[in-house]
């Protein structure tokens, strides 16, 4: 190539062999085990030949349940990539003290931190909250899809469109060193001139398209599709945490996405937004990603306090407590998540009056999240508790949660603000909140609903070891980050030199592997329910004495859910039914309207993924080339009209009398 | 079975108490692209506030006093409005099932949009021919991104209108179509807004500073 290297520079762009990590022992490992993993996935494919079945029935499925589930095993297997990132970064701090550097050097270490963080909240919490409102919500309000089909499909494969782009990172070039907000002037190009920004870029880009039109979608499903009877005050508190989680996401990701716009526009054009010269504001762009990036944090959580709600109300045997006052809590949450951005950053220098403002707006959300937590407590309030895996994960979050909750408040008073901030404290609230809200919300979420999506429970003993570990292994790993921000340590050090610190790290580092046998459990629990399936079947596809109508069709659902939709007199409209004597109506059954399944979603994420890559690699052919392709095809698929079908009236007929049958055998 | 009915339950047969035998709910579609629109309403809020805030950053280089020909502006606007106009007289054709009539409109705005690019396209290329590049300053920088997304989204509308346009030469105005024009409308008029922001935000106090 060296006789014309203007040629490869045309076909390649910046992308020479030296991008590939050939001596980073680590990376080539960990290389090594992904693609292994993936051999190893493609094979078994092809050799028990389901490649056919899995397009048909998964790839190109418009059902809301399989996207659903697919949503919920992207955000797992993400997971195990962004806690790896957390193990590393828990052993680097344990042992690099004085004169020994651990085993990651600095740059390397940088990439890790922000990758964890970018992970775990784009691609783990974000597939796994989506997931579970994709899977539930049309159900528990009695309809047959969400409003737009197609563009569901579309929203997630963009979002393993934006994973995809994250994982080449890994292998091809590098990652962002500069944070999970990519913070300018670091993230300009004058900081940062390799790939690694344009990598965090692109791939939020592109995910965040599929988050976008997907809130868009659940909002559309919600307002239009409700059963008839359900009015808004009957809807199921996580069908209402999720409409307001979907709110926030329509009028929150747009900001993101004009902001990474703005920074690539700096980055490819030369503009100056966010520089230091010519004009320019870095601090706008910490203040536009913060007005995105806190109504996100409720984005996560609020659909977690829908399957607290849930949970509660089904374990204990009795609607919910307040369940008006939790409606208007939520209500609350979301308005109120819009007006605390600047606490992110007080230390701005943007005054007493303004801090002040930002601070008691921030104190003031604490007070429907504490309604919140009491109408829980007054559910539970001589309730017939049950103690199973979702009600475990329940009331692990209430005791973590608080604890959260309160050093949130403490972080709000500016002046304490100015002390911790950028600290290892701040590093432990947010990762108390997350983990103990929103991670232990979506593990009680899929332990609740994974007999609807599979029509088996999950092993309760593996389900136990995994909540044990992930609670006991989260306050070992935290705990001691309070005590440490407490003392000054600052957070993304990879190097310490008093080795008076050094026995905090191995606690965290301790907890980090209790967490770990926390995964590892919930991943054995995953084998163990599929072998024992048949043990832990269930026919009635009302497992838990369920409330809410996801409860009232079989499990997993036809893929048109309900034969007949419902018709909704009650909150807690399924234990109404029951409680009124419901009888399944067995004949009389009509033609049901459906969509089919379409390609074109893979196919433009696919194509969207090849342009990101143009661009990051600067192969202005590819980026140029996949756009007009990406337009052209969008273009074509709007030219198929035939999106629809019915499913005759034999089928309907044939899946319910199979039920009728199921559930005689059962009586 | 102990119950707690508060309805006979022989009524069971005559009217199903528990479902209804058909459910069609309403189309989803309007609401969820004006839910769209109010998004990308978002992007240009961000814009217009990049630009609030850098707006007169000018860092020694020219301001809009110094660049913006006003008359120029007023043309370009004009055309933009007349687009709506006709796109407002394309769907009164479309309500009385005028295909050629519809098509023709629609043919009309897109001249006039098209119009509109030709012009923002020129009064671009004097700028950064007058050493006003995007580079320039921060002002310049935020001017051509909230215009020009501008422009980019009517390029977009452009688009989409010949493809519809196809369509409806092909299928008429069937129900899927008048959905899409009804769609497609929303967004013109919506860009129309916008662009009047533009004009009295960025044109009219700018040419005053």
């Amino acid at each position: 190539m060296s006789t014309s290297p203007d040629l490869a520079k045309l076909i390649f762009g910046r992308l020479t062999w030296d991008a590939v990590p050939l001596h980073e022992p680590i990376l080539l490992a960990t290389f090594a085990v992904v693609a292994l993993g993936g051999v190893a996935v493609l094979g078994a494919l092809t050799y028990y030949r389901l490649w056919g079945y899995l397009w048909r029935e998964w790839l190109t499925s418009v059902d809301h349940k399989k996207i659903g589930v697919m949503y919920i095993i992207l955000g797992l297997v993400m997971l195990l990539r962004g806690f790896a990132d957390a193990l590393m970064m828990r052993a680097q701090q344990a042992m690099a003290f004085g004169a020994d550097h651990g085993y990651l050097p600095p740059h390397h270490y940088d990439q890790i931190f922000t990758a964890h963080g970018v992970i775990m909240i784009f691609f783990v919490a974000m597939p796994l909250v989506t997931g579970l409102m994709n899977l539930v919500v049309p159900l528990q309000i009695g309809a047959r899809d969400v409003a737009f089909p197609f563009l569901n499909n579309f929203s997630f494969w963009m979002t393993v469109g934006g994973a995809v782009t994250v994982m080449m990172s890994l292998f091809v070039g590098e990652f962002a060193r500069t944070g999970w907000l990519a913070y300018p002037p670091l993230s300009n190009i004058a900081y940062s001139p390799g790939v690694g920004v344009d990598y965090y870029i692109w791939a939020l880009q592109i995910a965040g398209v599929g988050t976008l039109l997907s809130g868009i979608n659940l909002i559309a499903t919600i307002v239009k599709m409700r059963a008839p009877g359900m009015s808004l005050m009957k809807m199921p508190v996580f069908t209402w945490t999720s409409l307001c989680t979907n709110v926030l996401i329509v009028a929150a990701f747009p900001i993101l996405t004009a902001v990474l716009a703005l920074l690539s526009l700096d980055r490819y054009a030369g503009t100056n937004f966010f520089t230091n010269d010519f004009g320019g504001s870095p601090m706008m762009y910490v203040n536009l990603i913060w007005i995105w990036g806190h109504p996100e944090v409720y984005i996560l959580v609020l659909p977690a306090f829908g399957i607290f709600s849930e949970v509660v109300a089904t374990f204990c045997g009795k609607r919910l407590f307040g369940y008006a006052s939790m409606v208007y809590a939520t209500v609350v949450i979301t308005i109120l998540s819009y007006l605390v951005w600047l606490h992110h950053f007080f230390t701005m220098g943007s005054g007493a009056s303004v801090n002040s403002f930002f601070g008691i707006t921030t104190m003031i959300i604490s007070i429907p999240t504490g309604a919140k937590i009491f109408n829980w407590l007054f559910t539970m309030y001589r309730g017939r508790i049950r103690f199973e895996v979702p009600m475990l994960w329940t009331i692990g979050f209430m005791v973590t949660f608080v604890i959260g909750g309160m050093t949130g408040v403490l972080l709000a008073v500016p002046p304490a603000d100015f002390v911790l901030h950028n600290s290892l404290f701040l590093v432990a609230h947010f990762h108390n909140v997350i983990i103990g809200g929103v991670l232990f919300g979506l593990f009680a979420g899929i332990t609740y609903w994974f007999p609807k999506a599979f029509g088996y429970k999950l092993d309760p003993f593996w389900g136990k070891m995994s909540f044990w570990f992930w609670l006991v292994g989260f306050y070992f790993a935290f705990m001691p980050l309070y005590v440490l921000g407490l003392m000054g340590v600052t957070r993304r050090v990879s190097h310490f030199e008093d080795p008076s610190l050094q026995i905090w790290f191995v606690i965290a580092a301790f907890g980090a592997v209790l967490i770990l046998f926390g995964i590892v459990s919930f991943l054995i629990q995953l084998v163990v329910s599929f072998m024992k399936r048949e043990q832990l079947r269930d026919l009635t596809g009302d497992p838990w004495d369920g409330r809410t109508l996801e409860w009232a069709t079989s499990s997993p659902p036809p893929a048109y859910n309900f034969a007949f939709t419902p018709l909704v007199h009650a909150h807690d409209a399924w234990w109404d039914m029951k409680q009124r004597g419901y009888e399944r109506p067995t004949k009389g059954f009509v033609p049901i309207h459906m969509p089919k399944n379409t390609g074109a979603g893979i196919i433009l994420s696919g194509i969207a993924t090849a342009v990101a890559f143009g661009l990051i690699w600067q192969m202005w052919w590819l980026a140029a080339g996949g756009f007009v392709a990406l337009v052209a095809t969008a273009i074509a698929h709007t030219f198929n009209y035939k999106r629809d079908y019915y499913v005759p009236v034999e089928d309907v007929t044939r899946a319910e009398d199979e039920r009728t049958k199921t559930l005689a055998s059962l009586a | 079975m102990a119950t707690t009915l508060d309805i006979p339950v022989k009524d069971a047969a005559a009217a199903p108490r528990f479902h209804v035998v058909e459910h069609h709910p309403e189309n989803g579609s309007l609401l969820g692209f004006w839910l769209y629109l109010m998004s990308d309403c978002l992007i240009f809020a961000v814009l217009f506030a990049v630009y609030g805030v850098l707006g007169r950053s000018y860092a020694a280089g020219p301001s809009g006093a110094d660049l913006f020909d006003l008359p120029m502006v007023a043309l370009n606007t004009s055309m933009l409005l007349f687009s709506s106009i006709t796109y407002g007289f394309a769907m009164l054709a479309m309500e009385q099932n005028r295909v050629k009539t519809t098509l023709a409109w629609l043919a009309v705005t897109g001249l006039f949009g098209a119009a509109f690019l030709g012009l923002e396209l020129t009064e671009f290329a004097h700028f950064i021919h007058e050493g006003a590049t995007p580079q320039r300053s921060a002002f310049l920088s935020s001017f051509f991104a909230l215009v020009g997304t501008h422009g980019l989204h009517v390029t977009f509308g452009i688009v989409w209108l010949v493809t519809l346009m196809v369509q409806v030469g092909q299928r008429g105005l069937i129900p899927e179509n008048r959905r899409r024009l009804m769609c497609l409308s929303m967004f013109w008029h919506f860009l129309d807004v916008v662009w009047i922001g533009v004009f009295s935000f960025v044109y009219l106090m700018g040419a005053l500073r």
